[in-house]
């Protein structure tokens, strides 16, 4: 299955634990740090369960094969208030020896672009190595979907539709948005602990609308569609070069949300509700997992870091490992993760002042 | 029978799977990686499965799969070390073990309740197994009928059990599980986020308290002091010879509770949302009704342990419908199970819907390596038994400074903070004043794990009825009361009935004298006082948020149980059973050391650490309880002291966590293990 040849040993006992990985040598640049003895730390703001956990357990090890020197690279939890712990505990720290790094999700972008009080780290103080995309596919209970006609969901607009949420600040305010938009009356159950527990309630016949970002599509919503008990509504869409919503590389034949709303009366693609859609879906999905160097950190190290994600995008089999485990999406570094960076932690004030008001008017959460 | 025709050829291929001498080699190997660190009381399934992690990747897929199954089979074995032998809830599995099995221990028959406890363990994992082989086929239509509503209802016959174990006065105990709900309910709502009993300006409760905290402060410190007081070794008797032969024994001549209790133990863990957490809770409390004498329980009754032991290893067997099925993991050790699943090989096997159809092989091998697991698990465990149950005959000031600091080390690895360690004395604190008055604490705890899930769900129940009506009022009707909610509600009334009836006669916790008025009293109006905070702050919330909902609800509840109880104080000689307190008479009124001085020794080491951080302060507090306290030499406290830091180091190296920093870190960067 895979190119290189990975031995390991593992020892027992209560004595250790230990692994040795010979691989691919990675293209050392003369000019980059070595961390040749050294163990990488990956601070991860989130518990062990969550999907950055799976991110971040899937780059680990290529990451350590693919760093001047091989460090163990080891993925340390430190979760709390949702990520911004870890987070503000990140913005405390300052560069060493580029044994420190951290890993962000759009649940650490929200909060600090709605301006939540706990926030106190700044995005722009960070340095950017990785910036890894996804996307996210709504889906309805096949009779529902038979309503619509075509790409127009005006005909959803005389049922009930009933959406286990996981928080009205946490990622679900891009859909729920969108669906208000297109001019659905939904209702939020609140108090999900994770998307897994949306769609089971979406298997039970509770809950009659819903989504998931793309891998968990894949895994978990796919073969409802294909026993026919799911129908795919739309994507969120993906971003092109030039900052437009094209189709999603992973679902081509699913329309977006931007082709579903211009198809439907009274949804506009223009506007202040667009732009705060749009500036916060950025946010949460093309930009949605981000690996940091912390402030201070020099050139030399931000080099090297991302010439070893480059090395680990450019392994011959990295298509294949990583579309089952993250879906086709866009792993940039570089100057792309940089302008990734900036379109997903930066909103408009107007886009920002018209989520802070919605959110406030429609589920009564002030975020002062 | 079609199903299981078609299943056939998938039998033979996972056998073939599992019956590779390499396979088998490394299920051993994860076993015994699970057994060393179950056995250690609050490290489980998560600490030991993100140990395994960084060699998942590209790991032969079967192979892996035996490595963490192997560790995670295990650990409701192993954790029964810690509850048997030292009264410590090893894992939330094992907390109703503790109420038999540790009497036992100190009657001198340790080794007789631990084995009863495995022989129950294998017994439950392989009743598990089988029963998962074939409703596994058929598993994803039944656990779809589980909406809300019956998963609330589950709940609340959970929560029918404070009934069974509320002890003599039964108000005591329905608001010493009152109390455990409140607790459970500080930190950020989940419905809109508001917060309760607690303020962004002191972050660490927003979050709320953590089940190992809780679990471990409200059971291990109040034992571990008490039997520090006493200073004498945990059994006062001494051991019988031969015990585990009739541990075996017991077990065998209870077989059929084994039985229930095994199949209560898929069933709950069948069930996405719950977790298992309370299953051997509904166990004891099946144990309790099916036993015609019930005088012994509390004191070392051997139902007691069967029960909670049969249920806990089957549950992780059905906990893999929801984690396979659905994706949709059943506990936290379940959830990186996913995520390690999709690190094995090329990732081929994706848990969720399509699991059955693509890999049902896959499916099959790792239903029987769990149990297999179990089988190379418990003979392990009832083969050390023996050695290990001689624990109990060495002094306890021995081992109580060992147990202090592993139990430190668990509560921390929660939140990572040393807030964990001032929640943890906190709790116990509590756990000892709550031991002392006879209030309840497996009624408390019964409360706190079914706290969230009995807020979240009757909340979302009402909300989706409420929309179910909206459509018609026959549609609301089905959603709310249907065949499965029915059933539930006569079995929880009938428990409900029963367990109030027999609750006189059971003392969960032994017998506890009645004394004087004042102090009984005085916890009791500190409760209130607290009850009443909880009270006004939930309605301080505004009144459109979901949030105030639940906890107005049981503190109200709670208050009207409070003003009975203060009534009944007032009213009852001070002889009444009413006021119970440990000071007065037994163990606790004769031992050596006060209850202060004793607490004073945890309380240094929190503030050590404070000041010099975790493993400093380790070190001084070794030292010098075994100098002062244990009176030992200095050579042999230099000795015990390096040992210990050397344990802890090495866990902690192992696990690659870090100690909780003390002030001195703020000022000076000092190596690892010092940070």
């Amino acid at each position: 299955m895979s190119t290189i040849k990975t031995t390991r040993r593992v020892a027992m006992g209560l004595v250790a634990a230990a692994a040795a990985t010979f691989g691919l040598q990675a293209n050392a640049e003369s000019h980059g740090i070595d961390l040749a003895g050294k163990t990488v730390e990956w601070i991860i703001p989130f518990s062990e369960t969550g999907g950055s956990a799976k991110w971040a357990n899937f780059y680990a090890p290529l990451l350590s094969e693919a760093l001047p020197g091989q460090p163990t690279v080891v993925v340390k939890f430190m979760p709390g208030a949702g990520s911004t712990k870890g987070a503000n505990y990140f913005q405390e720290q300052t560069y060493e020896d580029g044994t420190l790094i951290f890993g962000s999700s759009g649940s650490t972008q929200f909060p600090y672009l709605l301006g939540d009080p706990r926030v106190k780290f700044e995005y722009s103080d960070w340095n950017v190595v990785l910036a890894s995309g996804t996307g996210g596919v709504a889906y309805l209970p096949p009779e529902l979907a038979a309503k619509m006609d075509g790409m127009n969901a005006a005909g959803l607009r005389d049922t009930d539709f009933i959406y286990g949420n996981q928080g009205a600040t946490r990622l679900d305010l891009v859909p729920t948005l969108a669906w208000e938009m297109l001019g659905l009356n939904v209702e939020s159950v609140m108090g999900i602990k994770g998307r897994g527990d949306g769609r089971l309630m979406f298997e039970r016949g509770e809950a009659n609308i819903d989504y998931q970002t793309s891998s968990s599509y894949l895994s978990g919503v796919t073969p409802l569609v294909e026993a026919g008990t799911a129908v795919p509504m739309m994507t969120w869409g993906s971003l092109n070069d030039a900052g437009d919503i094209v189709r999603d590389p992973t679902f081509p034949d699913i329309p977006t949300f931007k082709e579903v709303c211009e198809a439907t009366e009274g949804c506009e693609t223009s506007g202040e509700k667009w732009d705060a859609w749009k500036a916060f879906f950025i946010a949460g999905f093309p930009a949605q997992k981000m690996v940091f160097l912390p402030q201070g950190a020099p050139a030399d190290a931000i080099a090297t870091y991302t010439a070893a994600f480059e090395a680990v995008k450019a392994r011959a089999d990295f298509a294949e490992i990583s579309g089952k485990r993250l879906g086709k999406y866009p792993q940039m570094t570089g100057k792309a993760a940089k302008t990734t960076m900036d379109s997903g932690t930066k909103v408009s004030p107007e886009a920002k002042a018209f989520i802070v008001n919605w959110l406030q008017e429609k589920y009564g959460v002030s975020l002062n | 029978m079609e199903v299981i025709m078609e299943a056939l050829p998938a039998f033979g291929d996972a056998w073939a799977l599992i019956l590779q001498p390499v396979v088998l080699g490394y299920l051993v190997m994860g076993v015994l990686m699970g057994l060393c660190i179950g056995v250690f009381p609050g490290l489980g399934g998560i600490a030991g499965l993100s140990l395994l992690l960084p060699f998942m990747f590209g790991m032969d897929p079967i192979l892996g799969l035996a490595l963490m199954i192997g560790m995670v089979a295990v650990v409701p074995t192993s954790d029964t070390f810690a509850s048997v032998l030292m009264g410590i809830p090893g894992s939330s599995a094992s907390q109703a073990t503790v109420l038999d099995g540790f009497p036992m221990a100190k009657n001198g028959m340790a080794a007789r309740a631990l084995s009863a406890a495995f022989a129950s363990s294998l017994f439950g994992g392989l009743v598990g197994a089988s029963f998962l082989t074939i409703f596994i086929l058929i598993a994803r239509p039944i656990v779809l009928e589980f909406r809300t509503p019956e998963l609330l209802m589950i709940t609340i016959f959970g929560l029918s059990m404070v009934g069974i174990l509320a002890g003599r006065v039964a108000i005591k105990g329905i608001v010493a599980a009152g109390l455990g709900m409140l607790i459970g309910t500080i930190g950020e709502g989940a419905s809109s986020g508001d917060l309760r009993m607690s303020s962004y300006d002191y972050p660490y409760l927003t979050d709320g308290l953590k089940l190992v905290i809780v679990g471990l402060g409200i059971f291990a410190i109040p034992e571990i002091i008490s039997l520090l007081r006493q200073d004498r070794a945990i059994s006062q008797e001494p051991q019988i010879g031969g015990g585990w032969i009739d541990g075996v024994r017991d077990w065998f001549a209870n077989i059929w509770l084994s039985v229930r209790c095994s199949i209560i133990g898929v069933i709950v863990g069948v069930i996405p949302g719950l977790g298992g957490s309370v299953v051997d809770w509904i166990a004891y409390g099946h144990a309790v009704q099916t036993t015609k004498d019930k005088s012994n329980f509390g004191k070392g009754e051997v139902r007691g342990v069967i029960g909670p032991e049969s249920s806990n290893n089957a549950k992780e067997g059905g906990g893999l419908v929801p984690t396979l099925l659905f994706g949709i993991p059943g506990s936290g050790s379940m959830a990186i199970f996913i995520g390690a699943i999709a690190l094995l090989g090329s990732g081929q096997i994706e848990v969720g819907p399509a699991m059955l159809k693509n890999n049902l092989d896959i499916t099959y091998a790792i239903v029987w390596l769990l149990a297999l697991a179990n089988v190379v698990g418990t003979v392990i465990c009832i083969a050390a038994s023996g050695g290990i149950a001689k624990l109990t005959t060495i002094r306890f000031v021995l081992l109580a400074p060992f147990l202090f600091m592993i139990i430190s080390f668990a509560a921390f690895q929660s939140g990572q903070n040393l807030m964990d360690l001032v929640a943890l004395f906190a709790i116990g604190f509590l756990g000892i004043l709550m031991r002392r008055f006879d209030w309840s604490r497996p009624a408390f705890l019964i409360g706190f794990v079914l706290s969230t899930p009995a807020e979240t769900y009757a909340n979302q129940a009402v909300q989706i009825a409420q929309s179910q009506f909206r459509k018609s009022f026959g549609d609301g009707i089905d959603y709310i009361f249907s065949p499965i909610v029915i059933i539930l509600l006569i079995i929880t009334v009938i428990s409900v009935v029963l367990g109030l009836r027999q609750a006189k006669h059971m003392m969960a916790e032994g017998d506890v004298q009645a004394g004087s008025k004042r102090a009984p009293l005085v916890f009791m109006l500190l409760v209130t006082a607290f009850i009443v905070y909880a009270l006004l702050d939930a309605s301080a919330i505004p009144s459109y948020s979901r949030d105030r909902t639940f906890p107005i609800f049981v503190s109200s509840v709670c208050l009207v149980g409070c003003a009975f109880l203060i009534l009944q104080m007032m009213l009852k000689p001070e002889n009444d059973t009413i006021f119970a307190d440990r000071e007065m008479d037994g163990e606790d009124a004769s031992a050596t050391h006060g209850l202060w001085s004793t607490l004073g020794w945890f309380a240094a080491l929190l503030l050590l650490t404070s000041l010099l951080g975790f493993i400093l302060a380790l070190a001084i507090f070794l030292f010098s309880f075994m100098v002062i306290r244990a009176r030992m030499s200095l050579i042999f406290a230099a000795g015990y002291t390096a040992a210990g830091i050397a344990f802890i180091c090495g866990m902690a190296w192992m696990l690659n966590r870090d100690f909780p920093p003390g002030l001195l870190q703020e000022f000076f960067t000092l190596p690892w293990p010092f940070t």
